[in-house]
């Protein structure tokens, strides 16, 4: 095992946190008076030596066998009394390293980019101070030891992207965008903090080995309380993965930079709730009736958020939604028990989405601002490198083999088709088709045809410089690869991550591994997947290059479906109208009526009936003060009453 | 006729004794000395409060009933007092400046802060009714003088005449459910109502039921629970802003421990039947508190519904009962000190004279003229909102947990929502220094080396124990238990 | 049960018995020579007509408050009087004590004006 100072790189785990924390705040207290360099090298050190840390741990890891493939380093102890007791820690297992690892390496290419990508920005170091934090939240949340410092962690991803993707506050749209990703989040996460509230009381700690440890004996099979746990747990998810109900803050998260659009919807945040489900994954297998209502959120939310992809225009909101439709994908296979497919699709997925981001950033970048697709076009002559990696992300996501995305969304399938029923199949199937579809919709509309660029755009377009480029071609090599690390016959990512499956790291449980499947069935599948994605591409490739003028004929034909696909199934409208302007309202009417008018003038009518006014208020002269001295009267009385006919 | 003169047990109240003899020092020496030490006296008063708390830490871990068993010393009165100190002590911080520059820099107002001090102390302490019943008054008319100090303002003027007014009125209902609750049991001893009510099974007794019902009315008008809360918002607006953050923080934490003291020792089992219609008051006051908040413009006004709304949490605590509810609600109580105070040290750094600044609006485009006060109060706004890692976190979620254990689960279900509406109202005010470009020019910050020791010490509390909470929390659980 | 409280309800009748005689009496034997002084409800000098709404200065206010505050203060020391040998030296403290603490906010209520007019 190697050493570091007579160390392990394992009891150095502290490192990977305290590095991007420290980062953020250098940056933070005295990035004002740093040159923009010196902020861009110290904010992408940070990421890079956390990343370099989880390598080396990972190794560390690998020396280990596979079923003691576990390490907690504790800290303090957090809270600590009699019956309850927590201890801050950190847990090293593979499904965290994993998890560390993405989130470094990613998040350091994007460190990179944005140097590029923001060298022009005023706020240059507040934006590399709020980055680093928001990798250090994500890093908190996978690799805390118990359910409370991962909320920490969780919380922290939403506290930054309230700050991130509000970042340039001066347009209202972003900084509205960034309170609602914060209060649907913290929709959200009114459901998870109930379920580790929930798992306290019933297990008496929070500790993650302690209750996968004792779930299994505590709880019954399918139970009252467990059912509760996960589905309460599931609602965090829903907030933070974007799934539906709550995935309406996901594609107005695009207020934000673009890195910061990669970074959320590639590397962190969204694939929290992936994590969480597979952490647990032990109390999960306990509800099947969670586990079925996790599969169809994610079967539905892939095909719902594919078909509004369809319609979309802008660049990044197609992209937006792609990201809602293939973290369905997860969960999805989360739902069907096939947890390590769910975490091989988190990551071959953040490869080709901070690919695609990263991209639609360059040409965004290119185009001096522009997001638009219909004022885009023909853009391959000019940005070539952007265009050959982009067309990587686009196989990859599409699921062409031997791109990334192909192992892991054939892996998906096949185990929704095995595990699963035909129905949730069906759906990610269909939602693959469309994926294809609207994502070569968008190359094509982007890179391919005629330009439709504006004359000022036509003569300032250019290819982005080297900082942008090169972090697009370390992912797309990523994109091309990464798969392999599934490789169905050899996975190499199954036989790391089986022990975290099924409880207490003892490897006794199929995790979810292949080997139940025959290889014909496989190779069948794998086939079926591919035809499905070839066959969106060639429809992406009639319409939007043998015959431009479909489209707008298609969405004439059926401007009833087109309008309402277009105008993303009015959610956001409805959700203002039932839910946000209701509460808004309230609370002035609250205040307003209720507290100001109601309850006085009912004060006052009962004041007069009983004609109290007279004598008992002549004491009080202001008039206010003999309302609220009768609205206390009035309190009490209700009280006694209530309390004598009560009890 | 021989009299027999009771025990009595200086050593008990030393801390109480230490705190009157030099508050009424520091009255004579205003009075003496006018001008020469008149600044001096700040000073003073927080090494009172400071040998105070050495005191009272000493008195840490022993059980002593004194004075007929009227007054007791207990983990539980020790922790509050200490509740109560650091937060006098961090008010009299903000105010050294404060007062100088409201011009209202007279000895009384420190010597009526520690004499309120004394009262809640006495609150805490209270193993009687009618002790309980003193200290409660002896701070409510300290507080009355106080909010009323910036005698040439008429807002503060008709504060501290609605104040005494509706506390004079509820102090009413508080008296009346003590003699019925004297005429019911024959005592106004908390552990003798409780072992006559072991021995007497006569919990629907409409007299008890009568009398806890007049006992909640009158400590939920000192908490401003819903619908006793009325008097809150005018009252924090017109009072001098430290006043208000000493309001916001001294008089409810006392009133809460005198409420779960009767409640929890007096009169468990019909607490546990009362639970009923606390329940109701808590989600009330949680509910009202938050959606009310959301719709005030003036910073003074939100943090007064604010405070509303987490007396509801509190209340919680006191409803969970069992182990974890006491220690729970002292917890939050320490929490809320910091977190609360915080927020005042900024809107006091932040206002001028005669009380301006106090709109969130002015606070626009703060994170970018004073980032390190902006960064403050948005530690403050998210641990009031209940976000980790800071304390406010924490409490909560003790809270909660408690009321789960206990079988609430629906009130923990309003109360994690409430969090959720809360958020919008906190969060308005990060978005409003970070995210709005300045409505106007600030004025010089009114700092001073004492008010910035009281933000670090709050900053601190906040940050500090929401990441190591574990050594308060095995100290509250220590003192949570009541008998 | 309610016949221990008779004695309460005779000296009740006797009172009013009492008050309502002397009036009937001195209405009917009294000497009735009015002047218009005489016929004024207050004869202290009170103008009884005029607003209801005078407004008096504040002093009046003060100084009653102050002669209750000491008034109460003897109030104490009637008690400690009555068992004054029993108590010994124990009611000496405790009563300086007491009459020290009354004394200070004497000196301070005198330092702070409060005695003089203007």
């Amino acid at each position: 095992m190697p050493y570091f100072f007579g160390c392990s790189y394992l009891d150095l785990i502290g490192y990977v946190l305290l590095f991007p924390i420290a980062g953020s705040v250098i940056n933070g207290l005295l990035g004002k008076k740093l040159s923009k360099p010196v902020v861009g090298i110290i904010g992408c050190t940070a990421i890079g030596l956390a990343f370099i840390l989880s390598f080396f741990v990972f190794i560390d890891l690998l020396h280990l066998a596979p079923e003691h493939r576990v390490f907690e380093k504790d800290y303090f102890t957090w809270i600590g009394s009699g019956s309850f007791e927590s201890i801050a820690g950190l847990q090293v297992d593979p499904l965290s390293v994993v998890m560390i690892m993405m989130v470094s390496g990613v998040g350091f290419i994007i460190h990179v980019y944005s140097v590029g990508y923001m060298q022009d920005d005023d706020g240059f170091y507040r934006y590399f101070t709020y980055l680093n934090l928001f990798t250090f939240s994500m890093l908190l949340l996978v690799l805390a030891n118990n359910f409370l410092l991962m909320f920490i962690g969780w919380e922290g991803v939403g506290l930054c992207s309230y700050l991130l993707i509000g970042y340039w506050f001066e347009k209202k749209s972003a900084s509205s965008a960034g309170m609602k990703a914060f209060i649907v989040n913290r929709v959200g996460d009114f459901g998870f903090i109930l379920g580790i509230m929930l798992i306290f009381v019933t297990f008496n700690t929070i500790d993650f080995t302690e209750v996968f440890q004792a779930a299994p004996e505590h709880l019954q099979m399918g139970g009252f309380v467990v059912t509760m746990i996960t589905l309460l747990l599931f609602v965090g998810a829903i907030g933070k993965s974007a799934q539906i109900p709550l995935y309406t803050w996901l594609p107005d998260a695009m207020e934000g930079p673009t890195p910061v659009s990669a970074l959320i919807h590639a590397a962190t945040m969204v694939t929290a709730g992936v994590y969480m489900v597979v952490r647990c994954n032990v109390l999960y297998t306990l509800a099947p009736f969670s586990l079925t209502v996790v599969a169809v959120i994610g079967g539905v939310t892939a095909l719902f958020a594919a078909t509004i992809g369809l319609a979309q225009n802008d660049i990044k909101r197609v992209l937006a939604y792609s990201t809602v439709s293939q973290i369905g994908f997860m969960f999805l296979a989360c739902g069907v028990g096939a947890y390590i497919a769910g975490i091989f699709h988190l990551v071959t997925h953040s490869f080709f989405k901070a690919l695609l981001f990263l991209g639609a950033g360059s040409v965004i970048h290119g185009l001096g601002g522009e997001q638009d697709m219909r004022k885009m076009g023909g853009l391959k002559k000019y940005m070539p490198t952007t265009y050959k990696t982009f067309l990587i992300g686009t196989l990859a996501i599409a699921g062409i083999p031997p791109f990334a995305g192909f192992f892991s969304k054939d892996e998906v399938l096949l185990e929704a088709f095995t595990k699963g029923s035909l129905l949730i199949w069906g759906l990610g199937a269909f939602a693959a088709l469309l994926t294809a579809f609207y994502m070569f919709r968008l190359l094509f509309m982007t890179f391919c045809g005629k330009s439709n660029m504006s004359k000022h755009a036509e003569a300032h377009v250019h290819e982005s410089p080297m900082i942008i480029l090169i972090p697009l071609l370390v992912l797309a090599f990523l994109s091309i690869g990464g798969g392999f690390i599934g490789f169905p016959t050899a996975s190499a990512i199954n036989s790391f991550l089986a022990p975290v499956i099924g409880g207490g790291h003892h490897g006794t449980v199929d995790g979810g591994s292949l080997h139940h499947v025959s290889a014909g069935m496989m190779f069948s599948m794998m086939g079926i997947s591919t035809g499905i994605a070839i066959a969106g591409i060639f429809i992406a490739y009639l319409m939007y290059i043998k015959n431009p003028d479909l489209p707008a004929k298609i969405a004439k034909k059926f401007k009833l479906i087109y309008t309402i696909v277009y105008n993303k199934y009015y959610v956001d409208e409805i959700y203002d109208a039932t839910i946000v302007n209701p509460t808004v309202k309230t609370s002035f009417i609250l205040w307003r009526i209720v507290d100001v008018r109601i309850i006085d003038g009912f004060v006052n009518a009962i004041a007069r009936i009983v004609e109290l006014k007279g004598e008992v208020l002549k004491l009080f002269q202001t008039g206010y003060v003999r309302n609220y001295a009768l609205s206390i009267l009035l309190g009490g009385v209700i009280i006694i009453v209530c309390s004598l006919i009560l009890l | 006729m021989e009299i027999v003169i009771p025990p009595f047990d200086l050593k008990s109240i030393s801390p109480i004794i230490i705190i009157t003899v030099f508050a009424i020092i520091i009255l004579a020496i205003d009075v003496f000395f006018k001008k020469t030490l008149r600044d001096a006296l700040g000073y003073f008063a927080i090494l009172v409060v400071a040998v105070t708390g050495m005191v009272v830490g000493t008195q840490l871990g022993e059980t002593v009933y004194s004075f007929s068993n009227m007054f007791v010393v207990d983990n539980f009165s020790v922790f509050f007092s200490l509740i109560f100190l650091v937060s006098t002590g961090i008010v009299i911080l903000l105010s050294i400046r404060y007062t100088k520059q409201e011009g209202i820099n007279n000895g009384e107002y420190y010597t009526l802060i520690l004499f309120a001090t004394m009262g809640m102390m006495l609150m805490a302490g209270g193993a009687d009714l009618l002790t309980i019943f003193l200290g409660l008054e002896i701070m409510s008319i300290s507080l009355y003088v106080l909010a009323g100090f910036r005698r040439d303002c008429v807002r503060s003027n008709e504060a501290s005449l609605k104040y005494f007014l509706l506390g004079a009125f509820a102090t009413c209902f508080l008296l009346y459910g003590i003699a019925m609750l004297y005429g019911a049991t024959g005592t106004t001893n908390i552990k003798e109502i409780a072992s006559f009510l072991a021995n007497n099974p006569s919990l629907s007794n409409p007299m008890i039921v009568t009398a806890t019902s007049l006992l909640v009315i009158g400590f939920g008008f000192k908490v401003a629970c819903v619908p006793f809360h009325k008097w809150t918002p005018d009252v924090y607006e017109g009072a001098p802003t430290a006043i208000t953050a000493f309001m916001s923080v001294g008089p409810k934490v006392a009133a809460f421990a005198a409420f779960a003291r009767v409640f929890l020792v007096a009169l468990p089992d019909v607490g546990q039947k009362w639970s009923v219609i606390l329940w109701v008051l808590a989600a009330l006051t949680m509910t009202v508190g938050n959606l009310v908040a959301i719709a005030q413009t003036n910073i003074k006004r939100m943090l007064a519904y604010s405070s509303i709304a987490h007396a509801g949490y509190a209340l919680m605590a006191i409803i969970a009962g069992g182990d974890f509810g006491p220690a729970s609600l002292i917890f939050y109580m320490l929490a809320y000190t910091f977190m609360n105070l915080g927020a005042f040290a900024v809107v006091i750094i932040l206002g001028r004279k005669g009380e301006e600044n106090a709109n969130i609006e002015d606070y626009s485009g703060l994170g970018y003229k004073h980032p390190i006060l902006a960064v403050s109060m948005c530690i403050f706004m998210f641990s009031l909102a209940g976000i980790p890692p800071f304390v406010g976190f924490i409490g909560k979620f003790y809270i909660f947990s408690a009321a789960i254990k206990n079988g609430f689960i629906i009130l923990a279900i309003i109360g994690v929502v409430n969090c959720v509406i809360a958020v919008f109202y906190y969060l308005r005010v990060t978005v409003v220094m970070y995210m709005k470009k300045p409505v106007r020019e600030f004025a010089p910050l009114s700092l001073s080396p004492f008010i910035i020791i009281a933000l670090i010490i709050t900053v601190w509390g906040t940050i500090h124990l929401g990441i190591f909470p574990g050594k308060i929390i095995a100290l509250v659980q220590n003192s949570s238990l009541l008998y | 049960m309610l016949i221990s409280y008779l004695p309460i309800l005779i000296l009740l009748l006797v009172v009013m018995g009492f008050a309502i005689s002397n009036i009937i009496i001195s209405a009917l034997i009294g000497r009735h020579k009015p002047t218009a002084e005489k016929l004024s409800p207050y004869e202290c000098g009170v103008e009884p007509i005029g607003s209801a709404r005078e407004r008096f200065s504040v002093k009046f206010y003060i100084i009653a408050m102050m002669f209750v505050i000491f008034d109460i203060e003897v109030v104490f020391l009637y008690p400690w009087a009555v068992a004054y040998k029993s108590l010994a030296l124990f009611g000496l403290i405790e009563m300086a004590i007491f009459i020290i603490i009354l004394l200070v906010g004497y000196v301070y209520i005198w330092k702070r004006g409060g005695f003089e007019w203007e």
